[in-house]
């Protein structure tokens, strides 16, 4: 069974990204980029199915700009087996990657796409559902444990409250949410082993897809800041300003 | 100009997220609806048509909803959506779950996490786990969105007298089903709509240290008890109560964060609470930075300290 895995890049999760004073975005030019973790995540599940012999060939998927290649060679140093970017400079909104991993399944046929639950960037936590519309194929979000089959995978599911499990039959799409497992570390062996695997490039027209942005982004601002208080000496002064100055007790 | 909002519900009771996406939908104009999509839901669609500012209330009933299954329920949705300008879910894991599969169904961009609404077609929302905010311009013919709930105050629970109206259920997609959930029991308020939360990080050092430390407490103040990524990790506490970024958002009227540094992740998840305690042994921990009251103290002394205290 082939698994699709896309991956994104993103500005690394230790950075705090600084707004831009005219308004237009966020400053991420010298800033580190780093796989999206939630992909990482989906790549290491892949690389474990495939490791338990049921996945034969896992193959990653980038949609963006081409310092997206360092992202996939990542991809391939955790396990997976070849790469395609999308190449395109347009800014990428999920329904336009949605639509181009559709024409990636459509040709390639998985019976798995596992996704990242969401990216770190832009919070929107919508691409594996909009690619399961579109493809008319079952979903199971937020995953904590998968169990695959020969014809369906048996998925658990983090929901308010506590967990669900799900059974779909495949092909079906999975986003990963943050107890699936921990990602493997990547070792210089297998960075090395991942320069060789094959990188394909292409661009959304050769998969007839128009990715221009629905959403317009009128401006980026700073939320309102939130000052330090104050240091309080021991529990009792804490416990009368919180009964007479700040009443919420 | 309407707004259909999808409500959130366990077939027996209307969830609270539903009335502050209720909120959203009021302040964009127009009239209000409410699709109770269940099983056996006459009850939450009898709730949905007494709150305020509804206007009608659409109740498909069929045992293929009774799980909130996203094929099924995102179906149901695309069935009457053909009548609304706006889609609104609330931003919980079902709202999200499901709102994405039908503005693909609809070719429209979604909306995800609104927290603001500035008209009928401009909104704002978090990115960067909170680190900017976007004003965005959504001007395709429908506005599908998911609600920040902590962004809006809940619609009045009564007060309303919307017409309900029975609408066919969609068949099975037959390509998914429900197995078996384990829905943890507790008399604690739900986390995302507490008055006060006690949450606890991993400097609690075990999940017996994290429930004996923390549990008394939060039975004294009648708090829901939250987590820091890195505690739900070592196994301190439930996947379900983690607070931050990618965990649960909330904004109570008090936050007590003990023994969490505040990593960005997490402040992403509390910040916009109204009052917050942190009590940390650390006193450069980021928590600070962001709490009223600070107490530099080793926890397990502190925390008995307060309990008798309060």
């Amino acid at each position: 069974m082939k698994v699709l895995v896309p991956v994104k890049r993103v500005v690394d999760y230790n950075v705090k990204v600084r707004v831009k004073s005219d308004g237009t975005g966020v400053d991420i030019a010298n800033v580190k980029m780093s796989m999206n973790p939630f992909d990482e995540i989906a790549v290491e599940e892949a690389v474990r199915l495939k490791e338990k012999g049921i996945v034969t060939e896992i193959i990653a998927v980038s949609c963006g700009v081409t310092q997206c290649q360092e992202t996939l060679r990542t991809a391939m140093a955790i396990g997976a087996d070849r790469a395609i970017l999308v190449e395109t400079d347009v800014e990428l909104q999920p329904l336009a990657v949605a639509k181009l991993l559709k024409a990636l399944v459509d040709k390639e046929q998985p019976g798995l796409v596992i996704l990242g639950k969401q990216a770190i960037d832009d919070d929107c936590n919508q691409t594996g559902q909009m690619l399961a519309a579109l493809c008319d194929l079952p979903q199971a979000t937020f995953a904590s444990k998968v169990e695959l089959g020969a014809d369906s995978v048996s998925v658990t599911r983090e929901v308010d409250g506590g967990s669900e499990t799900l059974k779909l039959t495949l092909p079906a799409i999975i986003t990963t949410d943050l107890r699936l497992n921990e990602p493997r570390y990547v070792t210089l062996p297998n960075i090395m082993k991942a320069k060789k695997k094959t990188l394909e490039v292409i661009k959304p027209d050769a998969l007839g897809v128009d990715v221009t942005p629905r959403i317009k982004t009128l401006k980026v601002s700073e939320p309102p800041k939130r000052g330090a208080g104050v240091k309080v000496p021991d529990v009792a002064t804490l416990v009368a300003k919180l009964k007479n100055e700040a009443k919420v007790i | 100009m309407t707004t259909l909002v999808i409500a959130e519900h366990d077939n027996a009771v209307l969830k609270g997220s539903t009335l502050n996406t209720i909120t959203a939908a009021v302040q964009v104009g127009g009239d209000v609806h409410v699709l109770v999509a269940g099983a056996n839901a006459a009850a939450v669609a009898t709730a949905a048509a007494a709150v305020a500012g509804v206007s009608k209330v659409l109740h498909a009933d069929s045992p293929v909803l009774a799980e909130g299954l996203a094929e099924n329920v995102a179906a149901q949705v695309l069935a009457v959506a053909s009548a609304y300008s706006h889609i609104f879910f609330p931003a919980t894991a079902a709202g999200k779950n499901v709102a994405p599969r039908v503005a693909a169904k609809l070719d429209v961009g979604q909306l995800s996490d609104i927290s603001k609404v500035i008209s009928a077609d401009t909104f704002e929302r978090p990115i960067y786990a909170g680190n900017a905010i976007a004003t965005v311009q959504c001007s395709q013919a429908v506005k599908v969105a998911t609600v920040r709930t902590t962004g809006f105050d809940p619609a009045a629970a009564t007060g309303g007298s919307a017409a309900v109206e029975t609408v066919p259920p969609v068949a099975d997609s037959g390509k998914s089903s429900f197995v078996g959930k384990e829905i943890a029991r507790n008399d604690r308020p739900e986390l995302t709509a507490a008055k006060i939360i006690v949450s606890g990080g991993r400097a609690m050092g075990s999940s017996d240290k994290f429930n004996e430390v923390l549990t008394p407490l939060a039975d004294k103040l009648g708090a829901a008890l939250g987590a820091s990524r890195a505690a739900v990790d070592a196994g301190y506490a439930p996947n379900d109560w983690q607070v931050g970024q990618t965990g649960k958002i909330v904004a109570p009227q008090l936050y007590v964060a003990i023994g969490i540094s505040g990593a960005i992740q997490h402040l992403a998840g509390m910040k916009d609470s109204k009052v917050i305690v942190a009590i940390n042994k650390d006193e450069e921990a980021p928590i600070f930075s962001v709490a009223d009251y600070g107490l530099v103290a080793d926890l397990f002394v502190a925390v008995p300290e307060l309990i008798m205290a309060l």
